[in-house]
C-alpha cells in the first residue's frame, strides 16, 4: 500500500514531521514503512514562470530567446522547445537549480542534473523551461503534457512560486507493508487515523455530504442479490446528466502522488474513493443495463464473459456474477464487462459499491488468473460499512466535480446486521499480559484515539465495524502496547516453577554420530527432502521396489522436487558429484536427514520419519575405512554386542561383490558398500565411491550412555596364534564367530593378523592367521585352563573345513 | 704399601682420564679391579702383612677401591652423556616442514548456529523438542488459529500432499503438540526443517529451517518475551547487542512483534551489511494468542504464554557472513571446511 503524505494530511492537516521520522513512528506503532521517496529529492530552484517575449535566435533555426519574468526579474533563457508562445506560464529552473533528469521518458538521473549558466550559439541562458520528465513525473501522470516540449502551466499558475509545489511533486511517497488483520489500513483514511494517533493529532474522516435531486433512485435501478453469503451487501447510487472531462488539479494530484494515472472524472472518482476508503467501486453505463435490474448470482459452469480488458474469460458455478435481466455484466468483485464499460457517450451512471466474500474472490481470481486492484481489496474481506460510504462520496465528487447530478436515495441490500462489538475492558489484565503498570486512564485515551470508545457504564469498549480483527482482551492490550510504546515495555525473565534445560536422547546418539563421522573425516551436508522420481532409475531401483512409493506431493516446485525420498542416497551423490565436478580430493561428507516411509495415507496416516545417518567418501580410503566407522560409532552409542556384516544384502546400487548389511542382533540396521559403477557413473563420479546408512531409530533404541568401569587387568594374558588355510569363499567371518561362540570365558579378543593369497598357497584357497588373546580376571591363566577352549575352537574350525597349519 | 697403593691409583686414574671409549674404561675396571686386578692382588697378598697391619691395608684398598669406582662411574656417565649430545645433534629436523593432520570432519554452518542457539536456551531450562516434518492441516494451520481459506494460509506458499497432510510451513505446529499433552509448565524449543513453495535462489529455498521457542506457565508476560529475546539475542550476537520489537501481525500470537538487532557489523550506525539502518531483523514473536491455548485445553484465565520463531538459516548466514543460501545445500566441501 503506498501513499502520499499530502493525502494523509488531508485527513490528519496538523501533521507536521519528516519523512525519517515518519518512517520510525509509524513502524513503531505497527504500520511497518518499508520505505519513501521523496518527489522533489531532484529539483531545485524550479519555479512558475511566464515568457514575455520571444525572438529569433540570430544564429540558430531551431532555438528561440526568450524574455521569461520568473518573479522578482526578467531573465534570458533560450530554448529549443517547439511548444512555447508569449504569456505561456511555464517551468523554469534557474541557474544552480537541478532537475530529475533529461527530456526523454524515463531519462531520471541519480541526483539529478543541475542547471549551469551556458552560452547557446553564442546567446546567453539563465536557466532551463522544463518538460514534464525532467521534473522527474511522467507523461502518464499528466496527459496534458505535450509530446514534445516544455510543459505549459495552467493560467492560474502564480509566477515567482515554486512550480514543484504548484504541481504537487513536492510529495512524499511511503510504502507501506500493512499486516492481514489489518483491512482497514488498505485505504489511505485508516493509514492517516493510524497517523493521526501515532502522533497525537486529530484526525478528521472526510464529511459526506448528503446529495440527490430528488428524483428516487428505486425508480431507475431493481438491485437483487441471490447469493447473500458471497455478497452480504450490494450498494448502488445513479447520477445522471454526466459531464465526461477531466478531473481538477487537486484530485489528479492525489492520484499521481500514489502513482495512479489520472483518465477522466468518472474513472477517477472510482480510484480515488477505492484509495480513500480502500473500497473498490464499479460505473456501469446504465443505459446498458437491461430490465433496469441487476441480479447477485453464481456463473453456470462453463459459462465464457468478456471482461473489460477486451479478454474471454471462462467461468465455473463456485464464481459470483453481477448480472442485468439480460446478460452477466461484471465478474463480481474482479472486472466489470466490456459490455456496459463506460464510453465519452454516458448520460446516466450507476455506482455499486458492494461487499462480497473474500474468500470466494481470492479463489475465483485464482482460478480466472485475473488479480485487480479491486480483487485485491476485496479478497481481504472489507467492512460491509464502507459501501454505503463510498457509493455516497461518489455522488458528492460528481456533484462537487460538476460531472453531473446525483439522484436521491441509495438502494442497499444487506443481509447481515449491524451490530455494535464490544469487548469487555480490563485494564488490570492488560497490565498482568504486557508485564506493565498503565494507567487504566491512559489506556482509554490510546484506545479512543483509534475510535475504540470506552463505554464506562458497561466498562467495555465498542469496536467500530472496520475493526473486525478486533475480538478479546489480548487484541486491546496489543492496541494498547503499541501506542503505549513497546519500547517502553519493561524486560523481565519468566519466574514461575523452574524446569530442567535438556535434549532428548535421539539428539543425544545424533550428537555422537557427528562426533564420530567428524573424528573419521566426515564433513556434515544438508540435502533436500524432496527429489524427482527419475532419482530410482538412477540408483537402479526395481520397478516393484516399495521405496518407489514415496510420497507424493500434490503442488510441488516441479517433477524434480516432487517426491518425499524413500532413501537418502541419491543426496549423497548428488553432494559427491559437486565436489568431483569441482576437482575436490579426498571428499568425506555425511548427512543426518530424514527418510519418509509412507504408512496408510488413504487414512490419512503421517508417514514414518526415519532418522538416517548417511556417510559417502571417495578418494584416500576403501570399503573398511567405512566400516571402521560403522564400528567406531556403534561403540560410542554404547551397542552391548558386536554388530556383524553381511554379504546378502542386495542393494541395486551397490558393488554386488562389496556390500554388506549391517546386523545388530540379527536385524539389518544400516549397509555399506562401493557404488555400483553403473550408478557411480550416472552421477558422474569418476573415482571408486563408498557409502554407509544407518538406520538411528534402530541406534536409538538400542543406545545406552550408562557405563561401569570394569577395572583393569591386573593379570598377564595368554596368546595363542593359529594359522590356517581354508577356502577363499570362506568369509573371515565364520572363523570369528567360531572363535566367539567356542573361546569360553577367559577369552579377552582376538586379531587377524595375516591373511594370505598367491602362490604359497594351493589355487582357491587362503591362508588365515589369528591370535587369540585370554586373560583371567582374578589370576594369572596356566595353560590347561584355556586348553579345553583352544581345543574346541580348532574342532569346529576343522569341522568347516579350515586346515590348521602347525 | 702405602706408597704402592697410591700409585695403582693414581695409574688407573690416569687411564680413565685418558679413556676415550667405555671399552677402554672397561678395560681399566678389570686391570685394577677385577678378579685378577692389581688391588685384588694386593688383597691376596695380604697374608705377608703383620697381623695388626692388616685392617689398617683392607681399609686403605677399600678406599683406593671406591675412588677408582667413583671415577670409573663418572667418566662413563660423561661418555654416556657425550654420546647422546653428538645424537642428537644428528637427529635436528626441521621444524618448519608441514604437518601430518587427521582429516577432521566439519560440522555444517547451520548445525553450528542451532547448538549455540540450543545451548542459550538449555541453559535458561528449556527442553529440545521435536515433531513431525510431514504434518496435518490441523497441527500446521488449524490449531495455530489460521483457520482453512485464511490468507495468510495462501501467504506461506504450503506444499500440500493432500488437503488434509501438508510438508510443514513452521515449526509451530509442535507448540500445538507439545501443549496438546498438558503438562504446564512448557520452556520449550522446537528446532527443524520446514518446506515453502519458493523457487531456489540466493536468498530463498524450498526447504530451511526453523527455532521455534515456546513458553506457557501462570502469569507470563510481554515484558517476559522481552527479556528472554533480549537475552537470547545478547547471548548470540554478543553483549553490546540491542533489540527492537516492532509490532506485527501473526495469527497465533497476539500481541505479536518482530524483533531486530542493532547491527553486529556496524554496531548500529548503518552499513552495507543492513542497508544503512542499523538493525537486522532476525526473528517473530508474540503472546500466544488465547484462542490457540484453549484449542490445546489451556484455559487462557489461568495460564498464559510466548512463542517465538527463528529463522535458523537466517541466522547462519548473518553470523558467517555467507552471502548465497545456495551455499548451505550443494555441500561443496571447500566451503564446509570452513566452519
Amino acid at each position: 500500500m503506498n501513499t502520499s503524505l499530502s493525502w494523509i494530511k488531508a485527513y490528519v492537516p496538523d501533521l507536521e514531521v519528516t519523512p525519517r521520522k515518519y518512517t520510525d513512528a509509524m513502524t513503531l506503532s505497527g504500520t511497518k514503512v518499508e520505505g519513501y521517496e521523496e518527489h522533489d529529492k531532484d529539483l531545485e530552484k524550479i519555479v512558475v514562470a511566464q515568457i514575455e517575449k520571444i525572438e529569433k535566435h540570430p544564429d540558430a533555426d531551431k532555438l528561440v530567446v526568450c524574455q521569461v519574468n520568473v518573479g522578482d526579474e526578467i531573465i534570458q533563457i533560450v530554448t529549443g522547445a517547439p511548444n512555447v508562445k508569449e504569456g505561456d506560464k511555464i517551468p523554469v529552473v534557474l541557474v544552480g537549480g537541478r532537475v530529475a533528469g533529461g527530456h526523454e521518458p524515463g531519462a531520471k538521473v541519480a541526483g539529478g542534473i543541475k542547471i549551469k549558466k551556458g552560452k547557446l550559439r553564442g546567446v546567453e541562458s539563465f536557466g532551463m523551461m522544463c518538460s514534464i520528465e525532467e521534473l522527474g513525473s511522467t507523461k502518464e501522470m499528466f496527459p496534458d503534457a505535450p509530446e514534445d516540449g516544455v510543459y505549459i502551466l495552467p493560467e492560474d499558475a502564480p509566477v515567482g512560486e515554486s512550480a514543484i509545489q504548484y504541481l504537487g511533486l513536492d510529495d512524499v511517497v511511503f510504502e507501506f507493508e500493512v499486516t492481514s488483520n489489518r483491512v482497514d489500513c488498505y485505504s489511505i483514511i485508516g493509514l492517516a487515523r493510524e497517523s493521526a494517533a501515532t502522533f497525537n493529532k486529530e484526525f478528521h474522516l472526510p464529511e459526506i455530504k448528503e446529495t440527490g435531486n430528488g428524483e428516487d433512485v428505486n425508480e431507475s435501478i431493481k438491485i437483487q442479490v441471490e447469493n447473500k453469503e458471497l455478497c452480504p451487501r450490494f450498494c448502488a447510487r445513479v447520477a445522471k446528466d454526466i459531464k465526461i472531462g477531466p478531473s481538477p488539479k487537486w484530485l489528479r494530484e492525489r492520484l499521481v502522488s500514489v502513482g495512479i494515472r489520472p483518465i477522466n472524472n468518472l474513472v477517477d472518482i472510482t480510484n480515488y474513493i477505492m484509495e480513500e476508503y480502500g473500497q473498490p467501486m464499479h460505473a456501469y453505463d446504465l443505459s446498458t443495463i437491461e430490465g433496469g435490474k441487476i441480479i447477485v448470482k453464481t456463473a453456470k459452469n462453463g459459462e465464457k464473459f468478456v471482461t473489460l480488458d477486451g479478454q474471454e474469460r471462462e467461468l465455473d458455478e463456485t464464481m459470483l456474477m453481477i448480472c442485468d435481466a439480460e446478460k452477466p455484466i461484471g465478474i463480481a468483485g474482479i472486472m466489470g464487462g466490456e459490455n456496459t464499460m463506460i464510453t465519452e457517450e454516458v448520460k446516466t451512471v450507476l455506482f455499486e459499491a458492494a461487499c462480497f466474500n473474500g474468500t470466494n474472490i481470492r479463489k475465483s481470481s485464482k482460478k480466472i488468473g485475473l488479480r485487480t486492484d479491486a480483487s485485491g481489496k476485496f479478497e481481504k474481506g472489507l467492512d460491509p460499512a464502507s459501501a454505503v460510504d463510498a457509493v455516497n462520496r461518489a455522488c458528492q465528487l460528481v456533484e462537487e466535480l460538476g460531472a453531473g447530478v446525483a439522484l436521491s436515495g441509495i438502494v442497499d441490500v444487506y443481509s447481515g446486521e449491524s451490530k455494535q462489538i464490544t469487548v469487555p475492558f480490563d485494564g488490570k489484565k492488560i497490565n498482568e499480559m504486557l508485564g506493565t503498570d498503565i494507567a487504566e486512564e491512559d489506556m482509554i485515551d490510546i484506545l479512543d484515539k483509534i475510535d475504540l470508545v470506552y463505554n464506562p457504564d458497561t466498562k467495555e469498549i465498542m469496536v467500530p465495524s472496520f475493526r473486525q480483527d478486533i475480538e478479546r482482551l489480548a487484541d486491546l492490550a496489543e492496541e494498547v502496547a503499541r501506542f503505549y510504546g513497546y519500547d517502553k515495555i519493561p524486560t523481565t525473565l519468566p519466574k514461575g516453577e523452574s524446569t530442567i534445560g535438556k535434549i532428548s536422547f535421539k539428539l543425544r546418539v545424533e550428537e555422537v554420530a557427528k562426533d564420530v563421522a567428524e573424528a573419521c573425516g566426515f564433513s556434515q551436508g544438508m540435502c533436500y527432502s524432496f527429489e524427482s522420481p527419475k532419482v530410482f532409475d538412477k540408483l537402479l531401483i526395481p520397478e516393484d521396489s516399495t521405496l518407489r512409493n514415496g510420497i507424493k506431493i500434490s503442488n510441488p516446485l516441479g517433477e524434480d522436487y516432487s517426491i518425499m525420498r524413500t532413501t537418502p542416497l541419491n543426496g549423497m551423490l548428488t553432494s559427491l558429484a559437486t565436489n568431483y565436478n569441482r576437482r575436490n580430493k579426498d571428499v568425506r561428507l555425511y548427512e543426518l536427514g530424514n527418510i519418509y516411509i509412507p504408512r496408510d495415507l488413504d487414512k490419512n496416516e503421517l508417514p514414518d520419519e526415519r532418522m538416517q545417518f548417511t556417510l559417502g567418501m571417495y578418494g584416500v580410503g576403501d570399503f573398511f575405512s567405512m566400516k571402521g566407522v560403522a564400528e567406531t560409532f556403534m561403540e560410542k552409542v554404547g551397542l552391548k554386542e558386536r554388530e556383524t556384516y553381511s554379504p546378502d544384502s542386495n542393494i541395486p546400487y551397490l558393488h554386488p561383490g562389496r556390500q554388506a548389511n549391517i546386523l545388530y542382533q540379527n536385524q539389518v540396521v544400516g549397509y555399506l558398500g562401493e557404488v555400483h559403477p553403473e550408478v557411480a557413473d550416472s552421477y558422474g563420479i569418476g573415482e571408486k565411491t563408498y557409502v554407509m546408512v544407518i538406520d538411528m531409530p534402530f541406534i536409538e533404541e538400542k543406545a545406552s550412555f550408562e557405563k561401569k568401569y570394569e577395572g583393569i587387568p591386573r593379570f598377564p594374558a595368554i596368546t595363542r596364534d593359529i594359522s590356517m588355510v581354508m577356502k577363499k569363499e570362506i568369509m573371515v567371518g565364520e572363523v570369528e564367530k567360531i572363535i566367539e561362540s567356542n573361546g569360553g570365558k577367559y577369552l579377552e579378543s582376538y586379531k587377524l593378523f595375516d591373511l594370505y593369497e598367491g602362490e604359497q598357497v594351493e589355487k582357491g584357497y587362503k591362508s588365515v592367521a589369528y591370535s587369540i588373546v585370554f586373560r583371567g580376571k582374578e589370576k594369572t591363566l596356566e595353560d590347561k585352563e584355556i586348553a579345553k577352549a583352544m581345543e574346541k575352537i580348532l574342532q569346529s574350525l576343522e569341522a568347516l573345513g579350515i586346515s590348521l597349519r602347525k | 704399601m702405602k706408597e704402592k697403593l697410591k700409585k695403582l691409583q693414581e695409574e688407573a686414574i690416569q687411564l680413565i682420564e685418558e679413556s676415550v671409549t667405555p671399552e677402554t674404561l672397561n678395560d681399566v675396571r678389570i686391570k685394577y679391579l677385577g678378579k685378577k686386578g692389581e688391588l685384588t692382588a694386593v688383597l691376596k697378598g695380604m697374608k705377608d702383612v703383620a697381623k695388626e697391619e692388616r685392617p689398617k691395608v683392607g681399609q686403605l684398598v677399600n678406599e683406593s677401591r671406591e675412588i677408582i669406582e667413583h671415577a670409573l662411574d663418572y667418566a662413563k656417565t660423561e661418555m654416556e652423556k657425550a654420546r647422546r649430545a653428538e645424537q642428537m645433534k644428528k637427529e635436528v629436523i626441521d621444524v618448519t616442514l608441514p604437518s601430518k593432520k587427521n582429516m577432521i570432519g566439519h560440522r555444517h554452518p547451520n548445525t553450528i548456529a542451532l547448538e549455540e542457539v540450543e545451548r542459550i536456551f538449555v541453559g535458561m531450562g528449556y527442553e529440545v523438542v521435536e515433531g513431525p516434518e510431514v504434518e496435518y492441516d490441523l497441527y500446521n494451520f488449524e490449531k495455530l488459529n489460521i483457520p482453512a481459506d485464511h490468507p495468510a494460509k495462501d501467504e506461506q506458499d504450503t506444499f500440500f500432499i493432500n488437503p488434509e497432510i501438508v510438508l510443514r510451513t513452521q515449526t509451530s505446529p509442535v507448540q500445538a503438540r507439545v501443549m496438546e499433552q498438558g503438562k504446564l509448565p512448557i520452556r520449550m524449543i522446537a528446532p527443524g526443517r520446514v518446506f515453502r513453495s519458493d523457487e531456489v535462489d540466493a536468498t530463498h529455498s524450498p526447504s530451511f529451517h526453523q527455532i521455534e521457542g515456546l513458553v506457557v506457565d501462570k502469569k507470563v508476560s510481554f515484558a517476559d518475551l522481552k527479556g528472554t529475546l533480549e537475552v537470547f539475542a545478547k547471548e548470540l550476537f554478543g553483549e553490546e547487542t540491542k533489540t527492537k520489537f516492532r509490532p506485527h501481525h501473526f495469527q497465533f500470537t497476539e500481541p505479536s512483534a518482530e524483533v531486530d538487532v542493532s547491527c553486529f557489523k556496524c554496531g548500529g550506525e548503518g552499513c552495507r551489511f543492513c542497508k544503512g539502518t542499523g538493525w537486522i531483523e532476525i526473528l517473530g514473536c508474540g503472546m500466544v494468542h488465547p484462542r490457540v491455548l484453549e484449542m490445546c485445553n489451556i484455559d487462557p484465565n489461568e495460564y498464559s504464554g510466548f512463542a517465538f520463531g527463528v529463522g535458523l538459516e537466517r541466522i547462519a548466514l548473518l553470523k558467517y557472513e555467507i552471502d548465497d543460501m545456495r551455499l548451505l545445500y550443494e555441500n561443496d566441501i571447500r566451503f564446509l571446511k570452513q566452519f
